[in-house]
């Protein structure tokens, strides 16, 4: 199998092929637009700050061709914030293929749980669906590193709890998308790749 | 609900894991890579690797290491220890490290802090703060691994770390680091109140009962320990099963 990471101006695209690695699959990271569209599977990862990041993909046209891929795409962390159609991290107009905003996490007013931003650490998914989760990673715990969140609606795969209920996966027709790190998230994390690579 | 975590810490030198008490007399304990593979699968939420080889030798391996360690690794990792500019951290960043976490060189050229979350954002950034109590509210920074006494005052300086950009605070006791009698819980707590980013407990863990206190009490968002875990005195799952019991919200 062909897998191919989309290489761009975002960090830890490295962690995401050693857990390939790990699995026993090989990946290539590049931003060659053929090398991306011949792919049997396409992870677009992400560690940094949408309004730059999306500056970038429309200046190397990475933009219009993430949204014309036909092969199973599973957007991770910023990855998949930035498939959707707005962000009010930098105010910036998104890809927008998933028909949702990406907004920011706001504390509570008197904040007695001392609740903290970013959601930083393990959380559980729940009401899994999509061929992404098998029934048995329903309420299992995975890892997250975000401040950002999109709220539940139509592509909603999964949902996760903090400060208030928002979507940890989205999916429609090719394109996954994961709020949380997989590839950081232990034996879930990998059945989740697994399940990903098995599209 | 988000769950508290619990970190194992593995102080590296020269490439091997070693644990000091009180950060003088160093022990061995083992490969930093099976060690923290071991903890990974025990159920260790994330790891913590903090060179303490001073030479330029040293460096080379450690970064090595850290490309091993993710490679190896399947859930999270902070990488510290001499990381005094922005290439030390790009260095560590391709090597695989998820978080860096920067100590006396921040609080000798605070600026860092800010150059560091600017270009690779603050998830990546943890300031590590060793600080030692005076009276009171009153607990002094410190720097070289406890030994030298700063200018800088424990919650000013873990506010300021927070407004340059800084993604979590680890404060180390160093009152009660390797005394396992538990942790600095009315400082924690304090720090927890007054910080909106994620608190890092560390030094003083000795008993189950200490990692209950320190996520009550101590408001701490993680609790941080080296040699219960490395000397196997306090089995991670067993904590996590103890913790469970307690109500308290573990992976």
């Amino acid at each position: 199998m062909n897998i191919v990471i989309i290489k761009y101006n975002a960090g830890n695209i490295r962690s995401v092929l050693n857990a390939l690695n790990r699995l026993g699959y090989e990946a290539e990271i590049s931003a060659d637009p053929e090398i991306i569209e011949a792919a049997d599977k396409v992870i677009f990862p992400g560690v940094g700050e949408a309004s730059t990041t999306m500056e970038y993909l429309r200046r190397t046209e990475l933009d219009k061709l993430i949204i014309g891929l036909k092969q199973p795409v599973l957007g991770i962390c910023l990855g998949m914030q930035l498939m959707c159609s707005w962000s009010e991290e930098g105010a910036v107009d998104c890809l927008g293929i998933f028909d949702e905003k990406v907004c920011k996490f706001q504390l509570p007013v008197d904040n007695q749980d001392n609740i903290k931003i970013p959601h930083m650490g393990w959380n559980t998914i729940n009401n899994v669906k999509t061929s992404l989760f098998d029934a048995s990673l329903e309420a299992s715990y995975v890892y997250f590193v975000h401040s950002f969140y999109v709220a539940i609606g139509p592509d909603t795969a999964a949902t996760t709890n903090y400060i208030l209920e928002y979507s940890s996966a989205l999916q429609k027709d090719n394109f996954y998308a994961t709020q949380f790190h997989p590839e950081k998230s232990g034996s879930v994390g990998e059945s989740i790749l697994s399940n990903f690579l098995k599209l | 609900m988000l769950a508290k975590r619990i970190i194992p810490c593995l102080d590296i030198k020269n490439g091997q894991t070693v644990k000091g008490v009180k950060f003088l007399e160093i022990k061995e304990v083992g490969d930093p890579v099976e060690l923290g593979a071991l903890y990974a699968e025990q159920g260790a939420d994330e790891l913590v690797f903090l060179d303490i080889t001073a030479t330029h030798e040293g460096r080379k391996t450690f970064v090595d290491l850290v490309r091993r360690i993710a490679r190896n690794i399947n859930i999270p990792f902070t990488v510290g220890g001499g990381i005094s500019e922005l290439s030390d951290a790009d260095a560590l960043l391709n090597a695989g490290a998820d978080k860096i976490s920067v100590n006396s060189s921040a609080v000798r050229n605070p600026q860092l802090i800010n150059d560091l979350a600017r270009n690779f954002g603050s998830q990546f950034v943890v300031a590590a703060i060793d600080a030692k109590h005076q009276h009171g509210d009153d607990w002094v920074v410190t720097v070289n691994g406890g030994r030298i006494p700063t200018d800088k005052k424990l919650f000013s300086w873990a506010k300021e770390a927070e407004d340059r950009g800084a993604g979590e605070i680890l404060f180390t006791s160093m009152d009660h680091d390797g005394v396992k009698t538990g942790f600095a819980n009315e400082a924690l707590a304090k720090l927890s109140d007054e910080l909106s980013i994620p608190l890092i407990a560390s030094g003083g863990a000795g008993a189950m009962e200490h990692f209950k206190d320190v996520f009550t009490n101590g408001k701490a968002d993680a609790g941080l320990a080296a040699s219960i875990f490395h000397f196997k005195e306090i089995p991670i799952p067993q904590l996590k099963k103890y913790l469970r019991e307690q109500g308290i919200v573990v992976r």
